[in-house]
């Protein structure tokens, strides 16, 4: 279980994490999702105390970071960049790792095994592509079989069939009953993974929902019809309260405030022809960029934006 | 202390009960020694020196010899140079040994591996202690062992050309074994400046500027009525009283000086642990 309470990360005068206050639950994957630059990472580095919060707080199972007796065994961590020395191989990487809490050489080998990396473990970490330094990030992670994960955008950089490894990885994982927490920045990826998610943006929190509830709240109950009677169906639809027709563009309707259902049976009483009639549902991506729109940080034509008029 | 703010306090975990996994200084200096020997730069960087100390030692003994020898132009004081000449390549290998040290803690942060560190052991000062105690052990006793070789090889060499020194002349036990210590503090204060300024160029030049530059400019103090105040407190100059025995007037006396030296290393140690504790990486 992580917990954050009302936690604020400055660096001068720029808000990284902003009074962020929200629970990882154990026994479920937990999406931490943001655009870039929305504080995902700083978030992670206060939660693992690398970063010192300029106010609030952040525990892992009822504890700061710093007051664990043996981290390695109690949070597994990979961070967003490799976090690894390219001069040591694979190996000699999670010994030195592994001998700070006393984790056994027969640890080592178990997790280059489970990520896949007999073949490279004597190689140099420096040598080792994107997907390979992803996976021995994970390996550390594993390293001490902690109840509680938290992970950098584990998917950057991995092929598909590393993507639906971790995926599966993850969800076992947290089937096991642990704490798991892993940041993207791809709703998409997220949606596949995680059974909750929490949202931020410019540091803020956003959303703090299962995804299931984040894609209901996300279709916004459109719903389109094309018919060659268009102008007939709309004088049919329209005058109800709560309802708006608007026609997009020729011989399509956008309808608002009516199901399918509904505007189906208005056409059938009216005798009027349909060759479409859909429900919208906003995609994920959408739905995220909406609720993150305003605080996106790096955003194409800003600079237009905030060009004097 | 309000019963309020013991129950915090508790609950922060100051009181844990110990357990048998959890991180000690043996294992964290374990895991620095692993550290330390698992990379490349530090057998290159300790096979330089050991080369520079023992191969130009006895270069420079062989040369020493042939000039101290000629009847016709004597070198002044041949007997007390007899002694430093064949350790006198420290100079050179202070590089090799300054930047190892450097390399051990600035190695760290331009890979990012010091954020895997300090997850590991949250604690941090364990981690700075182990390092440069696990650096400090290692080149002592090599670069002890290799200022022996240099002067028992230099010296035999010496010897041939009818100059005698041993271990018994004046002040050559103190000369030997201050190579090995000298060095060792030198590949400390390189930590030390290496975790201060966590960049491996910045504390490169930051250190062989103390060690180098710095006496440069106390010879143009000299000049000046300021320079005997000033100039033999300078590190390198208080550090290299040890390893000579023809001291410049004025200079601070072999264990003054050297314990000088040292007092200027472990200040630089103790703002390194202090901003290690205190900043964000």
């Amino acid at each position: 279980m992580i917990e954050a309470k009302g936690l604020t990360k400055r660096y001068g005068d720029k808000t990284a994490v902003d009074d962020l206050t929200f629970t990882v639950e154990p026994g479920v994957v937990t999406g931490f999702l943001g655009p870039n630059g929305a504080g995902k990472s700083t978030t992670m580095r206060l939660i693992l105390g690398l970063d010192r919060p300029t106010a609030g707080s952040v525990t892992v199972n009822g504890r700061p970071y710093a007051a664990l007796r043996a981290p390695l065994r109690e949070v597994g961590a990979l961070l967003e960049a490799k976090a690894v020395h390219t001069g040591r191989t694979a190996t000699n990487h999670l010994r030195a790792l592994a001998a700070t809490t006393g984790i056994p050489r027969s640890r080592v080998d178990e997790v280059i095994d489970l990520v896949g990396l007999q073949d490279v473990a004597r190689r140099r970490a420096g040598a080792f592509s994107l997907g390979m330094g992803q996976r021995l990030g994970i390996a550390s992670a594993l390293l001490g079989n902690p109840p509680t994960l938290i992970l950098d955008e584990p998917v950057n950089g991995l092929d598909p069939e590393g993507i639906l490894w971790i995926r599966t990885l993850l969800k076992n994982l947290a089937a096991e009953g642990r704490t798991i927490l892993v940041s993207s920045h791809l709703m998409s990826e997220m949606a596949l993974t995680a059974e909750h998610l929490i949202v931020i943006g410019r540091g803020r929190l956003m959303a703090d929902t299962s995804v299931r509830e984040f894609i209901e709240r996300a279709s916004t109950g459109t719903v389109k019809v094309r018919s060659p009677q268009a102008a007939e169906l709309r004088e049919a639809l329209g005058g109800r309260p709560g309802v708006g027709v608007a026609e997009a563009v020729e011989g399509a309707l956008e309808v608002i405030g009516l199901t399918s259902d509904e505007i189906g049976q208005t056409a059938a009483d009216h005798s009027i022809t349909l060759f479409e009639l859909s429900p919208q549902h906003t995609s994920l991506e959408e739905a995220f960029m909406a609720l993150t729109s305003d605080a996106v940080e790096y955003r194409a034509g800003r600079v237009a934006e905030e060009a004097p008029v | 202390m309000s019963i309020g703010t013991s129950t915090d306090m508790s609950t922060a975990g100051a009181a844990q009960p110990p357990r048998a996994d959890q991180v000690t200084p043996s294992r964290v200096l374990r895991s620095e020694w692993i550290k330390l020997w698992t990379l490349r730069s530090t057998f290159w960087t300790l096979l330089a020196a050991i080369v520079v100390t023992v191969g130009l030692g006895m270069l420079f003994s062989w040369g020493f010899a042939g000039h101290a020898a000629d009847p016709k132009d004597p070198v002044p004081d041949a007997a007390m140079r007899a002694v430093t000449v064949p350790l006198q390549p420290y100079v050179i290998a202070q590089l090799a040994i300054g930047v190892l040290g450097v390399m051990i803690i600035t190695g760290e942060y331009s890979t990012g591996m010091i954020r895997a560190t300090l997850a590991a052991v949250p604690t941090r000062l364990p981690v700075l202690c182990a390092k440069a105690a696990v650096f400090a052990v290692v080149v002592l006793v090599l670069m002890e062992a290799m200022a022996f070789v240099a002067f028992f090889g230099g010296e035999a060499i010496i010897a041939t050309h009818h100059l005698d020194a041993s271990l018994s002349s004046p002040q050559a036990l103190r000369i030997v074994v201050g190579v090995g210590l000298y060095l060792t503090v030198v590949g400390l204060l390189g930590t030390a400046l290496g975790a201060i300024i966590r960049n491996t160029a910045g504390a490169i030049a930051a250190l062989f500027g103390i060690l180098l530059i710095l006496p440069l400019l106390g010879e143009v103090l000299n000049l000046t009525s300021w320079g005997k105040h000033v100039t033999p407190y300078l590190p390198s100059n208080a550090g290299g009283d040890l390893l000579t025995n023809m001291p410049d007037p004025g200079s601070l006396g072999p264990w003054t000086g050297f314990a000088l030296f040292c007092l200027y290393t472990a200040g630089a140690m103790a703002v390194a642990s202090y901003l290690l504790r205190r900043r964000d990486v």
